[in-house]
């Protein structure tokens, strides 16, 4: 087990390495020069040389990459152009908000998808499982900044029952934990619908192909009680695929979330990248990208660990 | 000696036929597929036939109603310069079904010979051209688009190109993983013995058998691009303005939510729904009738 989780940590080097390449020169090759961006109208010729310097930008590509990997590996990962502070101490004040927004609303997706995709499988061709389908349909389709749109329209604009944006009550000189909670429950509500659908579709599909297993069929001739066949049989052997699929979806949780961020104003890695792109700052752009490809290469490692450790029968050292 | 194509004919071009026909009735009867194909039709001529019909400006304002629900003027109403809604929806749809389509299309040719490639080349080929798409599979794809599109000036063909750039990762892994199924069938081998080049390989022996895989995610992808192209114009980074778009659109109306502009906020989002259902289900119709399981 831990030889494994080695050999993987081991792996996930190379991968690193080869975001960053990609990541930096993908930067730096396109048009758009952030020293200009930088001075705006104090634009001239010798400002903008004397800023390139101190920002690094005057050496060739490989240097300055050679720079950054060194800084990265002694936990710097360099100042932001914009707001001169360090990237580290950006992405400390952005990853815990998209880290909980994006765990809050996988762990609700993911439950409400068992539940859904159990029941829909298990009344198969009833009407609640139509309805439950014509509805999965609905907001799988369903594009995730609009239905952030209408979450503040109808929540906070006309009932008022949440905030519309931000994580704070400015008016609040010490917001303890419920205003956050406050301030999560539409966008975590927004990430969890469009996430939700998917993941029933694959549940109600695996639970389907479980009932028809041989060893259900055992379960009901030796008398098990239909709820002991459906929590120790079926749902336990039905969940399996949910968690590669956990794995798998970080990406598409971070991009969902960017969407989020941005119409709930709200402070994660998403909207801060997304300030950073406007204004060309490397840093920052860098920083991010290396972040989530480093979040989503762990989230793969953990998926397959969690795999094992729910199903015996599949061993670790198998899988490499 | 037996020739490539004689080996070729033994396999039985009727068989073929038979199952296209089977396939084509098996889609048609699944009752999604049909609601999927037909939307996407009227979707198609509310955007580009539509435009021949409504004679209104999406770009021009109307200065004596500026922000006005609907009425017997403006079907749909106005926005805050005064541009008629109905005119700047069926406008503002064509550039996102044009890149749709063709984006997810190159991507999925681009895709197929990769992973052909990637499985025939097999050893350290096979290993490195792999590695190469799990990074980049390890990075959200709207960070280097929405990158990308606040650096280039976009346009219809670089859109094209952009979103195809990061969309033919998953069906190159798809398309090797079949290959790999398929390479040591003993018709392949055959084929191989008979000499037949590598492209007539790939094309004739390789490609029919997992055509209809790639064509279901091809499907999907569609979705994914319309997605994404309304995804950045509602970040303001797709086409520029003046010229309309769906994502855009909605992201202009969010000003005016406290407003209750209901009326700017409902067309853009159902349409971009529209698109997605349909192209949904007519991937799910294709997928059904093609039995194929794409994970």
């Amino acid at each position: 087990m831990l030889s494994y989780i080695v050999r993987r940590i081991l792996q996930a080097i190379p991968s690193l390495i080869g975001i960053s390449i990609i990541t930096f020169v993908l930067l730096h090759i396109v048009p758009g020069n952030p020293v200009r961006i930088l001075l705006g109208q104090h634009y001239t010729p010798q400002r903008a040389a004397a800023l390139a310097q101190s920002l690094g930008l005057n050496k060739p590509l490989y240097m300055q990459y050679l720079i950054w990997l060194w800084n990265i590996l002694h936990g710097n990962l360099g100042y932001s152009y914009n707001y001169t502070e360090p990237v580290t101490y950006l992405i400390g004040h952005a990853l815990p908000n998209t880290l909980s927004l994006v765990l809050i609303a996988t762990i609700f997706a993911q439950l409400f998808a068992m539940l859904i995709g159990t029941v829909q499988a298990y009344f198969e061709n009833s009407i609640a499982d139509h309805v439950i389908t014509v509805l999965n349909y609905f907001f799988y389709s369903m594009p995730s900044f609009w239905l952030g749109i209408l979450m503040v329209m109808f929540f906070s604009i006309q009932l008022h029952w949440f905030p519309s944006g931000g994580v704070v009550n400015p008016q609040d000189p010490n917001p303890g934990f419920w205003d956050w909670l406050h301030h999560l429950v539409l966008p975590a509500a927004t990430l969890t619908l469009v996430t939700l659908a998917g993941y029933s579709r694959y549940m109600r599909s695996s639970v389907r192909e479980t009932l028809l297993m041989d060893y259900i069929r055992t379960a009901r001739a030796k008398g098990l009680r239909e709820s002991q066949v459906l929590w120790r049989h079926v749902l336990r052997n039905s969940i399996l695929p949910q968690i590669t699929l956990f794995g798998l979806s970080f990406p598409a949780l971070f991009a969902g979330a960017l969407f989020i961020e941005e119409i709930f104003n709200y402070p994660g890695m998403g909207l801060l990248y997304w300030n950073a792109v406007g204004t060309l700052d490397y840093p920052v752009l860098l920083g991010v990208t290396m972040f989530l490809g480093a979040l989503t290469i762990i989230g793969n490692l953990l998926a397959d660990i969690l795999y094992s450790l729910v199903d015996p029968r599949i061993s670790l050292e198998s899988m490499s | 000696m037996v020739t490539e194509t004689q080996v070729a004919n033994s396999a039985g071009e009727p068989r073929v036929q038979a199952t296209k026909w089977r396939t084509w009735k098996r889609f048609w009867r699944y009752p999604l597929s049909s609601i999927g194909v037909i939307g996407m039709v009227l979707l198609f001529a509310f955007c580009f036939v539509g435009p021949m019909l409504y004679h209104v400006s999406p770009t021009q304002g109307d200065f004596t109603a500026l922000l006005q629900p609907p009425s017997a003027k403006h079907p749909l109403g106005t926005d805050d310069a005064g541009h008629d809604v109905l005119a700047r929806m069926m406008v503002g749809g064509q550039a996102s079904l044009e890149v749709g389509f063709l984006s997810a299309f190159v991507a999925m040719a681009f895709g197929t010979l990769y992973g052909m490639v990637s499985a025939l080349a097999g050893g350290w080929v096979d290993i490195i051209l792999m590695r190469i798409v799990d990074i980049l599979l390890s990075i959200p794809s709207i960070f280097i688009l929405l990158f990308l599109n606040a650096t280039f000036k976009p346009n219809v063909g670089l859109m094209i190109f952009v979103l195809a750039a990061t969309s033919w990762l998953g069906v190159s892994r798809i398309v090797r993983g079949e290959v790999l199924k398929i390479k040591n069938e003993t018709y392949v081998e055959a084929a191989l013995l008979a000499g037949v080049r590598t492209w007539r390989l790939m094309t004739k022996y390789l490609v029919p058998n997992f055509i209809g895989t790639v064509l279901v995610t091809t499907t999907f992808a569609v979705a994914d691009s319309i997605l994404s192209i309304a995804g950045l114009s509602f970040l303001g980074l797709g086409l520029p303005p003046p010229a309309p778009n769906w994502g855009a659109d909605l992201s202009a109306a969010m000003n005016y939510i406290f407003q209750n502009a209901w009326w700017l906020i409902y067309p853009p989002g159902i349409l971009i729904l529209c698109s997605q259902l349909f192209v949904n289900f007519i991937g799910d119709g294709l997928r059904h009738a093609l039995e194929t399981r794409t994970d």
